[in-house]
């Protein structure tokens, strides 16, 4: 995962949780992040979508389980895209 | 245009510059500046993150906005719901918050609207709602119909539309016997592929025709009652496509019908109903459209292209300014006012707006003209005055952005509405404005521009009168009073709304709350009509008074800015003393309650001959005694009392 996705899907989240972007980590999930339930998670996989211009499936969305997975998935689904 | 180079304003700001500046302004307690940038943010652009980012700063802000000068309005707005509406909630909020309100909302839980609205004890009642939306979708409401259609006789068919209509009928019942809120009901949506295919176009009994028929039930219903509206759901998803609409996908893995990318249209469709309902709260409603002339109003520049050259007709080009023209005109026959505010010579603005063929609005539309090359900001404060409204009352429409950010940052209080680039877009822009949405027309609304044009004839009268006494009774002014009728309720409780100036208490009431009050034995709301010489007025004051013991208390007290200065006041009041003496009242007694804008009522109650009881920080307590005085109505205004009381 390169730093700039990682920063921006950090930015993303510190959105959607209300916790400042330095206090998100890779590894930051639903275990660290309070504001982090069922329906953030929505709120959070319709936000990736529209800041990466991503569709995510069901599958994707089960393992959206940190900050790290998210961003990973973002570039995976991206370098998809491209080819 | 040399305005806009000389004193330029703000430069279009980046989003994330906008942020880490609404952060700083925040931590250096610049509080409504930050207020007004997350505004601004929002506008430029309003997606999920940003809400969330515009409803958190919010949140932050909210306690020390109070100190400051930037008003927001709080309203409660509860969503019953039988679907995911989550996401659409930080939309909502932040879409609020630009139109000056502060929206908390209660989300209900997934399809318990139905005991929700029965039972008096629910959370729905216990959150205390404004204003509550029935978000229900057909595959809930109506399942029979919805799911397994091609399985019912047609009888059956019949009989289940029945009892969905039945179900309603009951809930609304229940939910008015709880709560005076508003109440916002979806229509059900037709299925886009209705399951006997072609065949079902063909007959009004079919899935369809069926749904068509609760939906036109629907509105029977909310016209039953007062404060229930149907938000047209099948309509809206129809505008924007259903295809597009419907996410299939997100509605399987997660209850959300609605495609991510028209989740902002949801909470915007909403919003058209919340800033209507929250006007009596926050006592801002725009009352007149300002609208510029070049580039606006016609495509081109008048003092360019001359009458030949500017661009408005039938056919594209001209074409969409006059789709904007007819939008104008719509919102005209609302009751909202137009002006125009242009820099421009008089003599050719004046040509095009008379004589050009294709234009729609007249001069004659239009109840102010600013044509001249003086600054904006100084025109919409001199309009405002002329029409007599707060600047807070003003719209304004202007194709140049820096003509719209010039105004915005001098008169922060006017609603300035972003026209897109496309003048194919104009239209739609205007008529998509919440701030323009009514939920009940009065008469007056429909003729207030002619209105206004005969206050204009009266203005030139007076001036020609040595005495005000002889312009009375020149006027020849007539006033019918009568207690609150069904007819008159709407307006009555729209003048509670909207009045600041004679205003004795501005006590905001709706119309459910009017009605409830007028069951009441011990109350009595009276509205007065006036005509005279030149036109009707219409209905154009409220006395609203409440019997305790000995005395009659006014709760409300005004009169429309239309007819301040013309003695109506004091015919007004004659009645309310004499009815209060009749039912065997000692004495009136009745509150001036200061507030910015009601400085011409001030003197009332000293220049009727009351004695001042009392005073506190909120205001002075009036009164007078019935049995040694009766306040006679003036000799020049003929009055008629229409005894159904």
């Amino acid at each position: 995962m390169t730093a700039s996705t990682f920063e921006q899907v950090r930015n993303v989240a510190s959105d959607i949780f209300r916790v400042p972007a330095d206090k998100i980590t890779a590894e930051s999930s639903p275990e660290t992040i309070e504001s982090w339930d069922s329906m953030q998670h929505l709120n959070l996989v319709l936000a990736v979508e529209e800041k990466f211009g991503v569709q995510l499936e069901p599958e994707d969305i089960e393992q959206m389980k940190s900050v790290g997975a998210v961003a990973e998935l973002v570039e995976r689904l991206q370098s998809a895209a491209r080819q | 245009m040399s305005d806009a180079i000389s004193n330029p304003p703000p430069a279009e700001r980046h989003p994330s510059t906008l942020r880490a500046e609404i952060d700083g302004l925040i931590a250096q307690g610049a509080f409504d500046a930050a207020a007004r940038r997350l505004s601004e943010l929002w506008r430029r652009d309003p997606a999920a993150g940003t809400a969330s980012f515009v409803t958190s700063r919010l949140d932050e802000l909210r306690d020390k906005l109070a100190l400051t000068n930037f008003q927001l309005a709080k309203f409660r707005f509860a969503i019953l719901r039988s679907f995911t509406v989550e996401p659409i909630v930080p939309l909502l909020r932040a879409e609020a918050f630009a139109y000056g309100i502060d929206l908390e909302v209660h989300v209900g839980d997934f399809n318990t609207y139905v005991q929700d609205m029965l039972d008096g004890r629910s959370s729905l009642y216990r959150f205390a709602p404004n204003a509550v939306v029935l978000a229900v979708r057909a595959d809930q409401a109506a399942p029979e119909l919805w799911s397994d259609f091609a399985d019912l006789s047609p009888e059956a068919a019949r009989q289940a539309a029945e009892r969905v209509v039945h179900g309603y009928e009951q809930w609304i019942g229940a939910f008015r016997k709880h709560s005076q809120a508003a109440l916002i009901v979806h229509s059900l949506e037709r299925p886009s592929s209705p399951s006997l295919g072609v065949l079902d176009g063909q007959s009004e009994a079919g899935q369809s025709g069926l749904i068509r028929q609760i939906n036109r039930e629907l509105r029977r219903i909310a016209s039953e009652f007062h404060g229930v509206y149907v938000l047209d759901y099948d309509a809206l998803v129809a505008r924007h496509g259903s295809e597009h609409w419907h996410d299939e996908r997100k509605w399987l893995t997660a209850r959300l019908p609605i495609a991510a990318d028209y989740l902002l249209q949801m909470a915007r469709e909403w919003m058209r109903f919340i800033v209507p309902l929250s006007a009596p709260l926050s006592g801002r409603t725009a009352k007149v459209l300002v609208v510029d002339l070049d580039n606006t109003l016609w495509g081109g520049v008048i003092g360019e292209d001359g009458m030949a050259g500017i661009k408005v007709g039938p056919e594209y080009p001209g074409a969409p300014y006059q789709a904007l023209q007819r939008a104008l005109l719509d919102l005209s026959r609302k009751g909202i006012l137009l002006a125009v505010c242009s820099k421009n010579n008089l003599d050719d603005a004046m040509e095009a707006l008379e004589k050009h063929p294709g234009m729609l609005v007249r001069a004659k539309h239009f109840a102010a003209l600013r044509i001249n090359w003086t600054d904006k900001a100084q025109n919409l404060r001199e309009i405002a005055q002329e029409l007599n409204v707060g600047i807070d009352a003003l719209a304004f429409l202007d194709d140049n952005p820096f003509e719209r950010e010039q105004v915005r940052a001098a008169l922060p209080e006017i609603t300035v509405i972003d026209l897109p680039k496309n003048p194919l877009e104009y239209a739609a822009a205007v008529r998509n404005c919440a701030a323009f949405e009514r939920l009940a027309l009065s008469a007056e609304d429909q003729q207030r521009t002619e209105m206004y044009v005969a206050q204009k004839e009266r203005a030139g009268a007076e001036q020609n009168f040595q005495s005000k006494e002889d312009f009375f009774r020149y006027l020849e002014q007539e006033a019918e009073l009568e207690p609150v009728t069904d007819l008159t309720l709407a307006r009555i409780a729209q003048l509670t709304q909207k009045t600041n100036q004679f205003n004795l208490t501005t006590r905001r009431y709706t119309e459910t709350q009017i009605a409830e009050m007028a069951k009441q034995p011990d109350w009595r709301i009276f509205s007065i009509k006036v005509r005279d010489r030149f036109g009707d007025h219409g209905l154009v004051g409220v006395a609203i008074t409440h019997d305790v013991g000995e005395q009659c208390e006014v709760d409300t007290f005004l009169l429309s800015c239309r007819v301040i200065g013309r003695t109506v006041e004091s015919a007004l009041l004659a009645h309310l003393a004499a009815s209060a003496a009749e039912r065997g009242r000692k004495r009136l007694e009745g509150w001036f309650l200061p507030t910015k804008k009601n400085a011409p009522a001030r003197d009332f109650y000293e220049q009727h001959g009351f004695e001042l009881r009392a005073t506190n920080c909120e205001g002075s307590l009036w009164a007078l005694d019935l049995t040694s005085c009766a306040p006679l109505c003036p000799d020049w205004i003929k009055l008629k009392v229409s005894d159904r009381d």
